[in-house]
């Protein structure tokens, strides 16, 4: 990689009271580039993963998404109120428990952050956010209100909220691992979809074999550190590490993807 | 056996009408004014400042744990002493009502706002909502449902506290039963009277209120 990456994470540490999550992080991808990041509950990429849109505010290091850069640590003074808000409105971040708005219809969920952040004229809103909608191929869903949805429908409804920020980068954070095993594949679906359209994207998941196949890098993590980083198909094929063989050689006995778990 | 007589308050009804006239009046100027004492009192107890946190929760503390009585009492012979301005009754017992209400409005509005799921505010967040934009449009709009009916029931209780007031001489429907009883040697049909007018105000305004709790959670 030759070309600077579009996300560039240094040194980059935190803790939550005694717990040190993040220890030294280091992790680059590349303008279009899609990273995987797996690791057993309690690794840290869940937070890795927020502190990338600074949902989660790093103790040390520094985070640089296109030309953001953002220090933390001694003597660095935190970022304010509406620089973070600036910032987080050119990533877009998909949630397991999903987070849509349950006091708005489907249209209004996808059409608030243009609207109420990009100060969208409503009539450009509602047809950008329609056009996201039929996207996720939920175009007809969209004056119906969350609640009346399924677990995949959410999800892609949430996609498409994130998706009408016109964001550069998108992180997903576990989006498959409250959704009913039948759900899994709409969802995972519509992310390859983005990928092949050059998305540039951060992945937190336990679908191995999702990774493998759409992923180009993968990153396994476990208490806080990267144990292994590489090639998706060759870390997950051929890993190098004890750790990372011990944590996919559980996906491989039992031969299928393990029961959804919930992260920190 | 006593003989009632409601026959005789009928010579009264003035007095008992221009009575819950003040009564009601009052009742709508310490809900109002309860309710932006309450508004201030939760964004203070939920600010990010440390100084705006405890100036808040002392306001809360300090007039949820001291019955209103009293503070009707200190707020017209004591304050005036203290801070030297002059009071008028009406004026003392509106404040003390206000800000009596606007301590439990406080906790109501506080609690709607943190029962409501902090994935919602991390959504606002996510989309480059600053946090003023997430309270506005994500997080209120839905914590003000859950709000409703215990900031309806509180206020109900603030309608029937507005009798207190009787107390610095505001000439509420309280006060003139007892300037009527005084007159008619009538205390049991007067008391009477007067509780039923309250029961026969606030009795439709609970079944309001229940039937908006069954609504709202419908919609939930």
């Amino acid at each position: 990689m030759s070309e600077t990456p579009k996300i560039e994470i240094r040194s980059l540490r935190k803790s939550f009271g005694s717990n040190e999550v993040l220890k030294n992080i280091n992790l680059d991808v590349a303008k279009g580039g899609v990273v995987a990041l797996i690791g057993p509950s309690g690794s840290g990429k869940s937070t890795l993963l927020r502190c990338i849109n600074l949902l989660v505010v790093p103790d040390g290091g520094s985070v640089r998404v296109g030309d953001t850069r953002f220090a933390f640590g001694d003597g660095a003074k935190l970022p304010d109120v509406k620089t973070l808000a600036r910032f987080r409105a050119t990533t877009g971040m998909v949630f397991q428990h999903f987070n849509l708005f349950p006091h708005m219809t489907t249209l209004q969920n996808v059409m608030e952050g243009p609207v109420t952040v990009r100060r969208m004229a409503k009539a450009d809103a509602e047809t950008l956010a329609r056009a996201q909608l039929a996207k996720v191929g939920l175009a007809e869903k969209a004056n119906q209100y969350p609640a009346t949805l399924s677990g995949g429908q959410k999800q892609r409804v949430a996609i498409a909220r994130a998706l009408a920020m016109e964001p550069d980068v998108m992180l997903f954070d576990e989006a498959t691992s409250a959704l009913d095993p039948e759900l899994v594949g709409e969802v995972l679906n519509v992310i390859q979809q983005l990928a092949s359209e050059g998305m540039t994207m951060v992945i937190v998941t336990h679908e191995i074999a999702f990774a493998r196949e759409v992923a180009d890098r993968l990153v396994f993590m476990r208490d806080g550190i990267v144990v292994e980083e590489g090639p998706a198909r060759q870390v997950i094929d051929n890993p190098r590490e004890a750790a990372t063989r011990a944590f996919l050689g559980h996906f491989h006995r039992t031969g299928a993807l393990p029961p959804a778990t919930t992260a920190p | 056996m006593y003989q009632w007589d409601f026959g005789i308050l009928w010579s009264y009804r003035w007095l008992f009408l221009n009575g819950l006239g003040v009564t009601v009046g009052f009742t709508i100027v310490i809900v109002v004014c309860g309710l932006l004492f309450g508004l201030l009192g939760a964004f203070g107890s939920l600010s990010r400042f440390k100084a705006l946190r405890l100036l808040a929760l002392t306001f809360i503390e300090a007039f949820r744990c001291t019955p209103i009585l009293v503070q009707l009492i200190w707020f017209y012979y004591a304050l005036p002493i203290l801070a030297g301005v002059e009071m008028t009754p009406i004026t003392a017992s509106a404040l003390a009502l206000s800000l009596y209400g606007g301590s439990f409005y406080s906790e109501i509005i506080r609690g709607g706002i943190v029962s409501i799921d902090n994935g919602q505010s991390e959504a606002g967040a996510a989309l480059g909502m600053t946090p003023i934009q997430t309270m506005r449009r994500i997080v209120l709009p839905q914590a003000i449902k859950r709000m409703i009916p215990a900031l309806m029931n509180q206020s109900i209780i603030q309608f029937k506290n507005t009798s207190l007031v009787s107390v610095l001489a505001v000439p509420d429907l309280v006060y003139q039963s007892q300037v009527a009883a005084h007159d008619s040697y009538r205390p049991l049909e007067t008391y009477t009277a007067v509780a039923v007018a309250y029961a026969a105000i606030l009795i439709p305004l609970t079944i309001l209120v229940r039937r908006g709790e069954k609504r709202l959670a419908v919609g939930e």
